[in-house]
């Protein structure tokens, strides 16, 4: 059978049945004005040939810069192996086969990844993946909703210490289902949320707190206290972390006295290469307590008939094609080959591996905020302890710096007045163990000549009014 | 054929209704239910003090086969639910109208229950579903 759907004698065909004569006339009834026209600006068609050129350019406009960016997103080593594996034509898809059960590599993959992310998060259960880390900061909204039955108010407490991205992928995907997100200010000396900062919360219904950890601007948040103080008010906690931070850091399972309810985060430093934002994949784990409420399936191992060891579904009822409309969530394995790729980059490095990963990676990023910070006009703006990313205050507008650097090659970090409107100069700087000592040195040079060369940041504000007059 | 108690009053829903001699009323799901799902594995409650139109979906239980929902046959409050079943979901499979219980309600109505299928009506609405 050939899976081309609708030759031109189908067409015909089917024109000829219904008495129309041409498909234009099908759409006669649709006023002119409402009509698409063709799409100006788009070019003519070009040849193979063609188009494998002008990809290559492009490409080549990329160029290969030094990035000191991170926000979400990390640079990291990935071995050879991770992806010459993951493409291999047995595991070349994004979903769980149908009949699950025939391919069981496939499960026996999850498996492992449902077995390794428990682990790494210090939870019980693992789901098989979402999109991003945002999304699944929406899905772990949605399910404290579901597991927290003696809260009412679907009110959850998000700091503005978690990613902007999140909060607003959060706010767009669950508040249409009555999920109310309120954010909660953060410590401007510090960096981090306090737990002093919910005493207004006090007395009333919060279903959940999202802690971030290290939080968007990289800085550690007193995660045992934050987590103590919802479980004493009733909450759940939701902990958004950084798998390789997780190396070195405690696992949201022990944070405060009973551990974190739901642990997700962004899979992408997990051999998953940066480009241009994605695919990427989340991932989610919790306590057994709550498996009935996760979005997602679960591979368990067992013996068939023979007792011969096996991989199967052990579940999935809450999934839409069981449950409807009632489901937990649309997602079920969607991001499976970037689960290949992580599951494969966590076994390749191994605990001891990600441990020198995230410890590099810290230690890169200390040699990078003291080698900016001799530059005069830049400090620290935090005083919270950070992992591999920090926040520095320059003396002059951040966006022509960010220019010039890049005109030499080099990704300086991310500018945080757009989210930040409050943080004034503020550059989020990021270095993983791809850095290297000279690395380092060629930006603090660049830096230092770009600041140079700027008027400096409150002068500059000043100055223009007297230009325009 | 599966066991259809004369003292109890039934809906087309597969549940089973018991008046108590206090007036209120024990909720389960039919031996006939809980054969079609088979083993179950998880059964989840309504929470104490809810109030629950006719027909609203008040519990689901989960069996090796799917999740279902249970709905609530009158309009009525909620007790509670039967706590033995967060450990032992298989209490619904062994003994569905003893100890198998889902939740115990306080009927608005009385009459209403009165007014739900006889043990002899459902026998007959399960024959007829049967062919």
């Amino acid at each position: 059978m050939a899976f081309i759907p609708h030759t031109s004698a189908d067409v015909q065909e089917m024109l000829a049945a219904i008495g129309v004569s041409s498909i234009e006339q099908l759409f006669e009834e649709i006023p002119k004005e409402l009509r698409a026209r063709a799409m100006r600006g788009v070019p003519s068609q070009l040849n193979e040939m063609e188009i494998g050129r002008l990809m290559s350019e492009r490409a080549r406009m990329d160029g290969r810069p030094l990035c000191f960016i991170g926000a979400g997103a990390y640079e990291h080593h990935i071995p050879s192996a991770v992806w010459s594996l993951t493409t291999r034509g047995e595991f070349y898809s994004a979903y769980t086969p149908y009949q699950a059960e025939a391919s069981q590599g496939t499960l026996q993959l999850i498996y492992e990844y449902q077995t390794m992310m428990a682990s790494l998060t210090g939870m019980e259960v693992s789901n098989a993946s979402l999109y991003d880390g945002a999304s699944a900061v929406a899905e772990a909204s949605l399910m404290a909703v579901r597991a927290n039955r003696k809260s009412k108010s679907q009110r959850i407490l998000i700091p503005a210490t978690v990613h902007p991205h999140y909060r607003k992928v959060a706010r767009a995907a669950a508040s249409n289902q009555g999920v109310r997100f309120e954010e909660v200010p953060y410590c401007t000396q510090q960096g981090a949320s306090l737990a002093a900062a919910l005493s207004r919360y006090e007395g009333q219904d919060v279903t959940a707190l999202v802690i971030q950890q290290p939080n968007f601007f990289g800085i550690l948040e007193d995660v045992d206290a934050l987590t103590d103080w919802a479980h004493a008010h009733g909450a759940l906690v939701i902990a958004v972390v950084n798998p390789t931070a997780l190396a070195v850091l405690k696992p949201p399972g022990q944070w405060g006295k009973r551990g974190a309810d739901i642990a997700v985060g962004e899979g992408q430093p997990l051999g998953v290469p940066l480009s241009s934002g994605g695919p990427y994949f989340g991932f989610l784990t919790t306590r057994m307590e709550y498996v009935r409420q996760m979005p997602g399936r679960i591979v368990g191992r067992t013996l068939d008939v023979t007792g011969r060891p096996g991989f199967t579904l052990t579940l999935q009822a809450r999934e839409q094609h069981i449950r409807r409309a009632k489901a937990t969530s649309n997602i079920c394995t969607n991001q499976g080959l970037l689960v290949t790729a992580a599951t494969i980059y966590m076994s390749l490095m191994g605990a001891a591996g990600l441990e020198r990963v995230a410890a590099a990676s810290h230690a890169r990023t200390r040699e990078l905020v003291s080698a900016l910070t001799r530059i005069a006009g830049v400090r620290l703006a935090f005083e919270g302890a950070y992992f591999h990313e920090a926040v520095l205050s320059l003396d002059k507008p951040v966006a022509p710096l960010l220019a010039a650097l890049a005109s030499r090659g080099i990704l300086g970090g991310l500018d945080l007045s757009e989210h930040y409107p409050e943080l004034e100069g503020a550059l989020l700087v990021c270095a993983t163990e791809t850095k290297t000592s000279e690395d380092i040195e060629l930006y603090a040079g660049a830096l230092t000549e770009a600041m140079s060369g700027l008027a400096t940041r409150g002068l500059a504000t000043r100055a223009r009014p007297a230009t325009a007059a | 054929m599966s066991n259809v108690p004369a003292d109890l009053r039934y809906t087309k829903s597969h549940e089973w209704l018991r008046t108590l001699p206090d007036g209120n009323v024990e909720v389960g799901i039919t031996d006939h239910a809980q054969e079609a799902l088979g083993d179950l594995v998880f059964v989840e409650v309504p929470e104490a003090g809810r109030t629950l139109k006719a027909g609203e979906s008040c519990a689901v239980v989960e069996s090796v086969k799917a999740a279902s929902d249970v709905y609530a046959p009158i309009a009525c409050t909620v007790i509670g639910g039967n706590p033995q079943l967060a450990s032992e979901p298989e209490a619904i499979n062994k003994d569905p109208y003893g100890s198998g219980w889902l939740m115990r309600i306080r009927p608005g109505s009385p009459a209403e229950v009165a007014a739900l299928l006889s043990a002899a009506e459902y026998t007959s609405f399960l024959a007829a579903e049967g062919e």
